[in-house]
């Protein structure tokens, strides 16, 4: 097919200026030295000032990540990695900035570039209604918060979440850990030893949050980890919608993202998780790239409470992820919305875990995976139905699309139901992109790049239209950004 | 001895064999047969505790002699039923037949609890035919453990009915594994309401174009049955088609799984392949654990798979009831028809009689 050669010559073409966030901020930084040891969390932990009751909980999940292995059952294959040769904090240098006014306008200048709206000033003036309130995480710290005072008003706090240890230790203490126990996976004990940042958010009762929540994940130092941590509680009838966006400079060197967001919804309360994960993915030649290895779970603790994820996996090298719902409260709903799109040679293991234990608890699936050049996609995902969950109900759908020949799609599904009153669907399909599809746009004088665009965003229709408007139009970008040249 | 697999092994993890392992077995030695073995007026092959027993036997003229074999396979119990073959039945086809159907009866009276490991071969020669009706009975604690290989050559058509109804203090773990080349065709159902424990594992090799095949099964449990299901599909070559629809009917404190894998190569353009798996729970104690894998590096490929978990619909059962159907037959009758589309490639008459005799039997033991 000549539209093939023409589609190839393409990609090669765009290759290099496909990542446009690969770009590098040149800032002073400090560093800590590399490795892991009792010192390093020791030094982390006295960075930010902490209680002595969090050190020693670092602490004991370093003991416990020393203790043990890095899973292997995900289908993901890299080379080991060097957790010795790796930097475990690095944040801007000089005290931390009180207010924008004082963050270093190199760091604004590159938010900028990248589109994220830092500046509330122009808001704060009336030019425009806030709607969107931003955290913004460079490397290991929290370098800005927006709309702080506005969210405040309403009781609602938002903050980095080392000012809430030290702040609100109550809270923090209360949650921190109660829905991702520290051993729960290797990924997770090391990020509860070395975290150095993330949001904290807390909803007070009956609030509805006044804006959409925002946090933007950057990694710009060499050899660094990124291990950052999110705690979101909406307290009885709150509710919230949380944004989550994240790139990372284009590296020949694979670096280690191992987040962890805990979520919890009390009686009646609802929390909105989206995600656009837009990590450096790699080059053409699988070179380089982020290894995204994030544990993220909400527990619907309460009656009637629900929670949802929504997320647009584009980025990164290698991801590995599961967000799930432990869906406790009677009455309780769970969602999961998924695109995942590989390309080149990335990998992407991810999926999602609904746990039943509520009476009529529901949840439903909708996982969309696309995977074109030589990557690998995998779906993988477990419904647990318990024998108190009398009227549960899940539905499942999981989508694999393959563009091209060298690339591969994988389902792996685990459904187990012990209610015999519960009922759970699952469908899953394998397809190509219908020829007759691509002749009928092709007939209609789309390019054979912009119909295969426009058939995939169709394809994710069901998951797209479940982000929040800015990031659904985001997101449609990307996707058809992300398989340029991908077909065949 | 090779040690027995543990839920360690992910493609072990619903089935545990601790119970199994806690027993220690003696060498099964032979027996007095105390029950009626099924005869359905065809060639007969019967294995008395996992030995060929002549008197009892009817056998075709395909049968030769049992040969151990060599078997470098990775499967657990492949490498113990390897290491403890000592019979089997070795079926040769030649090309061009058609060899009608045979019977392969696997009987077993354990007075001590006792092992045997059964080592079966069936080859099947370019363009031949043959039905199987294979069916496993007994009493006492033992353990059942037998492997057979399938070789079909092109064009060859093997139609593989199984009934799996062990003493209720037996284990039954089976493995069949089968070659299908170009054009042959491998069509089985199995029928599992027998034994404590038990697990089919089917692995079936699609190696030439226009392969097919199905693997079929119902699982009828009560009390504490314990039913594993388990069928790696590997599509080899292109244009293969693979259907697989499996449905379990679960009472009592009863637990069915069922594992399946449709893996396909790169080489594999325009696979079809198709798994169903639907569990009915008919009590709250039941559980059901099902983990349907598609595993896919071909792109014009169409794969499917879906299941569903649920109750009878008290709907429907209402609507029987109201033209007069006791409740009880209600729910027998819409048992047998959510069974229905296992029981698709069982296309040989009496077999099919035979089976649904079963299916009908079962539901009158309750």
């Amino acid at each position: 097919m000549a539209a093939v050669i023409e589609t190839l010559e393409t990609v090669d073409a765009l290759a290099a200026q496909k990542y446009k966030y690969g770009f590098e901020t040149n800032i002073a930084m400090d560093a800590f030295p590399k490795g892991l040891n009792e010192d390093i969390v020791r030094m982390i932990s006295a960075k930010k000032d902490e209680p002595a009751w969090m050190l020693e909980w670092r602490l004991k999940a370093y003991a416990r990540w020393r203790t043990m292995e890095e899973p292997n059952w995900a289908r993901v294959q890299h080379p080991p990695i060097d957790y010795e040769n790796l930097y475990y904090y690095a944040a801007p240098s000089g005290p931390a900035p009180k207010s924008l006014d004082e963050v270093d306008p190199e760091l604004l200048k590159m938010y900028d570039k990248l589109g994220i709206p830092l500046n509330e000033r122009a808001a704060l003036a009336g030019v425009e209604s806030p709607t969107v309130a931003v955290d913004a995480v460079f490397d290991s710290v929290s370098v800005a918060t927006t709309f702080r005072e506005t969210l405040a008003k309403s009781g609602v706090i938002f903050c980095p979440i080392s000012e809430a240890v030290r702040e609100h230790p109550d809270l923090v203490k209360e949650y921190l850990g109660s829905v991702i126990p520290v051993a729960d996976n290797y990924f997770s004990a090391l990020n509860s030893a070395v975290f150095s940042d993330g949001s904290f958010v807390y909803i007070p009762k009956g609030v509805k949050c006044p804006m959409e929540l925002s946090t933007y994940f950057r990694i710009n130092a060499r050899n660094t980890g990124q291990f950052e941590r999110t705690l979101i509680i909406a307290a009885e009838g709150a509710s919230v919608s949380y944004l989550e966006g994240c790139t990372a400079p284009m590296r020949d060197e694979n670096q280690l993202h191992a987040a962890v967001v805990e979520l919890v919804a009390l009686d009646d309360a609802k929390i909105k998780y989206s995600t656009v994960q837009n990590w450096y993915p790699g080059d053409a030649n699988g070179k380089g790239g982020i290894y995204n290895f994030v544990t993220k779970r909400g527990a619907c603790r309460g009656k009637n409470s629900k929670i949802s994820w929504t997320q647009v996996e584009t980025g990164s090298a290698i991801t590995w992820k599961y967000p799930s719902c432990i869906l406790q409260g009677d009455n309780s709903v769970g969602e999961f919305y998924s695109v995942a799109l590989t390309h080149n040679y990335q990998q992407a293991d991810t999926g999602t875990k609904m746990i039943h234990i509520g009476k009529n608890t529901s949840s439903t699936i909708i996982s969309k995976g696309i995977s074109a050049g030589h990557s690998n996609n995998t779906y993988r995902g477990l419904v647990k139905i318990m024998p108190g969950a009398t009227g549960a109900r899940n539905f499942t759908q999981c989508d694999s699309l393959l563009i091209g020949d060298e690339c591969g799609a994988h389902t792996v599904p685990y459904i187990e139901s012990r209610n015999m009153s519960a009922k759970v669907e699952h469908e899953a399909t394998t397809s190509k992109i219908a020829e007759d599809q691509l002749f009928y746009c092709r007939s209609r004088g789309l390019s054979e790049e912009d119909a295969v665009g426009l058939i995939v965003n169709g394809f994710c229709k069901d998951v797209l239209k479940e982000l929040p408007m800015e990031f659904a139009v985001e997101a449609q970008k990307l996707l058809a950004v992300s398989l340029e040249g991908s077909v065949g | 001895m090779t040690a027995l697999p543990t839920r360690k092994l992910e493609a072990w993890r619903y089935t545990d064999l601790k119970n199994l392992a806690a027993i220690s077995f003696v060498e099964a030695t032979p027996t007095k047969i105390v029950a009626p073995l099924p005869d359905l007026g065809i060639p007969r092959i019967v294995f008395v505790n996992g030995t060929y027993n002549a008197a009892l036997s009817t056998p075709p003229d395909f049968l030769s002699s049992f040969a151990k074999v060599v078997d470098e396979s990775s499967l657990p119990l492949v490498q113990i039923n390897a290491a403890h073959a000592h019979d089997g039945a070795t079926i040769d086809v030649p090309a061009n037949i058609d060899a009608g159907a045979v019977m392969l009866v696997s009987y077993a009276n354990a007075e001590m609890p006792m092992a045997f490991h059964p080592r079966h071969r069936v080859v099947l020669g370019e363009g031949s035919k043959l039905t199987i009706i294979e069916v496993a009975i007994g009493q006492g604690v033992y353990w059942h453990n037998p492997v057979t290989d399938i070789i079909l050559h092109e064009g060859a058509a093997l139609s593989h009915y199984r009934l799996q109804d062990e003493g209720l203090d037996a284990f039954h773990l089976a493995t069949i594994r089968a070659q299908v080349a170009e054009k042959a065709a491998y069509e089985s159902f199995s029928l599992v309401i027998g034994a404590k424990l038990s697990r089919a594992e089917f692995h079936a090799t699609l190696s030439g174009p226009n392969a097919t095949t199905h693997l079929n099964a119902a699982q009828l449990l009560r009390g504490r049955q314990h039913a594993d299901f388990t069928s790696v599909v590997a599509h080899k070559a292109p244009n293969c088609a693979s259907r697989q629809t499996v449905k379990s009917v679960l009472s009592d404190h009863s637990r069915g799984v069922f594992q399946g894998r449709i893996e396909v190569a790169r080489v594999a353009q325009k696979t079809d392949g198709y798994q169903m798996n639907q569990a009915l729970l008919l009590s709250p104690h039941a559980e059901i654990d099902i983990k349907p894998e598609l595993e896919i590096f071909a792109d014009d490929v169409k794969c499917s798979h879906g299941a569903t978990i649920g109750a009878l619909d008290p709907e429907q059962i209402f609507y029987l009831r109201s033209r007069g159907i006791p409740e009880d037959q209600a729910r027998a009758m819409l048992i047998r028809a959510f069974l229905t589309e296992a029981l698709e490639p069982v296309t040989n008459e009496a077999a099919r009689v035979f089976l649904e005799d079963t299916i009908e039997t079962w539901w009158a033991r309750k």
